[in-house]
């Protein structure tokens, strides 16, 4: 693979309302310097797209976001939410999770009825109401596209839902904690084109009411859903710009020969 | 000698030495049901034990057989839990975590008499418990701790990592996510873990003959009053248990039924611990297809 | 939005109930090994009263063969020499793995190699039922069939090494087929496969590569196999015939350190040299159980340096 001035960065500011940002994130996993100095800006109600190759850094930036790598990495500089950096001791990582809620890139529903996946921390967090918790799995379930086809067998076991449909209900139990900001991790590469279509579809519909950061390695998709993009290389972010232009006018070469099918 | 004969040698020595392990299951099994079953009577289950004389029973010890393992489980399982939990969940991996799992190691190699001596010596000598099924019930739990312990773990380190992930970027704590969705995904496993570890205390008798003492006091089995010397609830008394009794009557010899009461002691222990070996292997079947079945 | 601000910056419930379920998991692993430590503490204490309140000499009682830890010898000193019983006990061991472990092997070879799907249905359940088994069982067949067995065949009592070897031998061998059977398993299929396409017959396949490179694994496996025998005390106490002499040969009887063990510790008093020399017995077996762990430890690291 060609070495790349890893220097030469192109990266935008957001001119809307942010939802979130980091400021120099870096990341180490022992020794290993896995994420060099990250410095993106989240707009709201937007999908924000970080693609890049396997290894890329990709996918560990967005563990970051909401803590998900406290065990095995160790994360330094600013993670900005709300005006706080929630990157700090103090900060209680249950309740950023609340706000900033992770998709997998693998299905994972819990080994319960497909209404406990939902109800299941929704109850830990205080929703008693029969009434309020019915009404929470059926918007979630709605919001994420799966309500028609599983309306009826709520009380079955979600394990024996599609990979497809276990991985929008996984969509359905974070929406029905109604956060702020949605992560995903590759959530349609273990997919079939159909379902992945489908949560393409679901995705489109959240934006409205979500902020949302995915991360893909499928150009097409980031192409096709995302307001703007970052390009990740070697965890390094090379160039972030509006979706559009990343694919038409990349602005770095590595960006360039990588959309171009040069390497990844 | 060419390779294609000592081939067929090989296969030849491989094949009959399976077929003596069969056989000598086989011998065992048949054995012991055969010459045991013919003394099983409703008598013999019903009545007490009788030392000089023929004709006694093993009702005593039968109770004080699944009393004591009641106790064990009862003792043992929160423990055995909550360290299967620590290392399968929370274990840093430092040099701490290392010397813990050599414990454990070395504790589940101990022989099961230097586990009940231990018992002897701490329980029944300095703490002044006497043989006493607590003391039983204790020694039990120490000899049955890492077992349980190590499947208990194993069970929780089968379930995917996905799980804890998803539970966990929901807003769960750590200890949610391990309650209420690590463990009930594991049950099946921790389930099965228990029944056989029952299996292995209802058999085990070495830790037992100088902590729950080989002395079967006649119980009142009306009075339910724990407290009280001679309920059949009391922590307090001796209690002899089916194991112990088979060795007592076999090395002390002054009953003269000995060989009958043994071989009779010896097939309900084998049916019970095959009845444990089997509902294992059916509940653990059953909670998994309940957990992934369409209801 | 100061109420999430707030929220974010404090403590909430879910970190209270992740203190409380790590306090609570710490105390349960706290508590497992204080026992481990307690048990070598107090085993420990009491074995080394032998010599150090009775000050006999360590030496006399590993090298002694008479045991009457109640009468005094010629020369006023109490006779406790324990090689009767170590010797014994190594014996019925070492028999027991020698005599164990190519029923094993076979087994194991049979579930993994020669027909690993109706081996592993057959056999699977044949290695669970033999450790079900309890051991007051095995000594009691043993008892039954196999000391009058050998009184029949060779004479004498019928008590002795030979009958403790052969019940401890089917005792060990579920131990050491299963431990082989996964040491087996672990060999990569194409070393198995790159053998049989240079021409290898089975066996050879079996002999040169698979056995070869599950050795470590194997070994290990006989080593536990060794280290239950070494310390069962029941089925042994039965057979063995718990007459404390240097054994003579197979036939003779004699007793094993954990058969002493029981026997004796009811019929001593309490802080007495016949009861403290019970417990250098005991001792002697914890340090070898410890000995044991640690072979294993030594071959596995070895075994992980080969690959």
């Amino acid at each position: 693979m060609q070495e790349y001035d890893y220097n030469k960065t192109h990266i935008i500011d957001i001119p809307l309302e942010l939802a979130m940002k980091t400021e120099n994130l870096q990341v180490f996993y022992g020794d290993n310097h896995a994420m060099h100095d990250a410095s993106l800006e989240f707009p709201r109600h937007r999908i924000t797209a970080l693609i890049g190759a396997s290894g890329s850094g990709k996918s560990t930036y967005l563990r970051c976001l909401n803590r998900m790598n406290d065990r095995i990495a160790t994360v330094k500089g600013k993670i900005m939410y709300r005006g706080m950096d929630i990157n700090t001791k103090n900060i209680n990582v249950y309740e950023v999770r609340k706000h900033i809620s992770m998709v997998f890139q693998r299905p994972n529903p819990f080994a319960k009825s497909i209404r406990e996946n939902i109800t299941f921390a929704l109850k830990r967090n205080g929703i008693k109401d029969k009434n309020e918790l019915n009404k929470r799995v059926e918007e979630s379930l709605k919001a994420a596209a799966l309500w028609d086809e599983v309306k009826d067998d709520l009380d079955k076991s979600a394990l024996a839902l599609s990979g497809g449909q276990a991985q929008r209900l996984c969509i359905a139990r974070c929406v029905a904690m109604k956060p702020d900001i949605l992560l995903l991790d590759e959530p349609a590469s273990a997919l079939d084109p159909i379902s992945a279509a489908k949560i393409e579809d679901t995705l489109m519909e959240l934006r409205e009411n979500y902020s949302i950061i995915i991360v893909t390695h499928n150009m097409q998709q980031a192409s096709r859903i995302a307001d703007y993009t970052a390009f990740f290389h070697m965890g390094h972010v090379l160039e972030y710009d509006v979706t559009e232009k990343i694919f038409t006018t990349p602005q770095i070469k590595a960006t360039e020969d990588y959309i171009s099918g040069n390497f990844g | 000698m060419n390779s294609k004969t000592s081939n067929n040698i090989a296969t030849g020595v491989i094949y009959f030495l399976v077929a003596c392990v069969l056989a000598i299951l086989v011998f065992l099994l048949g054995y012991i049901l055969i010459t045991g079953i013919p003394h099983v009577s409703w008598h013999f289950l019903t009545s007490s034990a009788q030392s000089f004389a023929a004709g006694g029973g093993i009702r005593d010890q039968l109770f004080n057989s699944m009393y004591l393992l009641v106790l064990t489980l009862i003792i043992s399982f929160p423990i055995a839990l909550g360290s299967g939990i620590y290392l399968s969940e929370y274990a840093p991996e430092n040099w701490i975590t290392g010397v813990i799992r050599t414990a454990v190691e070395v504790l589940s190699s101990l022989p099961s008499v230097v586990v009940g001596l231990f018992g002897f010596l701490l329980f029944v000598v300095n703490f002044h418990m006497g043989f006493s099924i607590l003391a039983g019930a204790i020694a039990l739990t120490f000899f049955n701790l890492p077992l349980l312990t190590r499947s208990i773990e194993e069970s929780l380190q089968d379930v995917s990592e996905l799980q804890r992930e998803a539970g966990l970027s929901l807003g769960l704590s750590r200890w949610k996510t391990i309650t209420g969705i690590v463990l009930p995904a594991a049950l099946p496993g921790i389930l099965t873990g228990i029944i056989l570890s029952a299996g292995r205390v209802f058999g085990e008798a070495a830790a037992l003959i100088y902590t729950a003492g080989q002395s079967a006091p006649t119980v009142n089995y009306g009075d339910w009053n724990p407290m009280d010397s001679a309920s059949f609830l009391n922590f307090m008394r001796p209690a002899e248990t089916l194991a112990v009794h088979i060795w007592k009557v076999n090395t002390e010899g002054v009953t003269p039924d000995a060989a009958a009461i043994s071989s009779g002691a010896s097939a309900v222990l084998i049916v019970v611990i095959l009845l444990f070996n089997l509902l294992a292997r059916m509940l653990g079947r059953w909670l998994y297809k309940r957990m992934t079945a369409t209801k | 939005m100061d109420e999430i601000k707030h929220d974010l910056q404090n403590p909430s419930k879910a970190t209270h109930q992740d203190l409380f379920g790590k306090g609570i998991t710490y105390l349960c692993i706290g508590f497992v090994s204080l026992l481990v430590i307690s048990i070598l503490y107090f085993i420990t204490t009491r074995g080394l009263a032998t010599f150090t309140t009775n000050h006999v000499s360590l030496w006399k009682f590993l090298s002694g063969t008479n045991w009457n830890p109640a009468l005094l010898d010629k020369h006023g000193n109490p006779q406790i020499g324990a090689l009767p019983m170590i010797v014994t006990s190594f014996s019925v061991t070492v028999l027991a793995a020698v005599v164990a472990t190519p029923f094993a092997l076979g087994v194991a070879l049979f579930m993994t190699e020669i027909a690993p799907e109706k081996g592993t249905k057959i056999l699977q359940p044949v290695i669970e039922l033999l450790v079900g088994i309890p051991s007051v069982v095995y000594g009691f067949i043993g008892l039954s069939v196999i000391v009058p067995l050998i009184r029949h065949s060779f004479g004498g009592t019928g008590f002795g090494i030979l009958a403790g070897t052969l019940v401890l031998f089917v005792m060990v061998l579920p131990t050491i087929t299963s431990l082989s059977v996964d040491s087996i398993k672990a060999v990569p299929m194409f070393y198995r496969s790159a053998s049989l396409a240079l021409g290898a017959t089975r066996w050879q396949t079996i002999y040169k590569v698979v056995l070869r490179s599950a050795t470590p694994g194997i070994l290990t496996a006989i080593i536990f196999g060794m280290s239950r025998a070494f310390g069962e005390a029941l089925a042994v106490q039965m057979v063995i015939g718990n007459a404390v002499l240097m054994p003579h040969g197979l036939l003779t009887p004699s007793s094993t350190l954990t058969s002493q063990l029981t026997t004796g510790i009811g019929n001593t008093t309490m802080g007495t040299l016949p009861n403290n020399a019970l417990w250098s017995l005991a001792l002697i077996l914890l340090l070898m159980s410890l000995v044991f762990n640690v072979l294993v430890r030594i071959i596995g690291k070895r075994g992980a340096l080969k690959k």
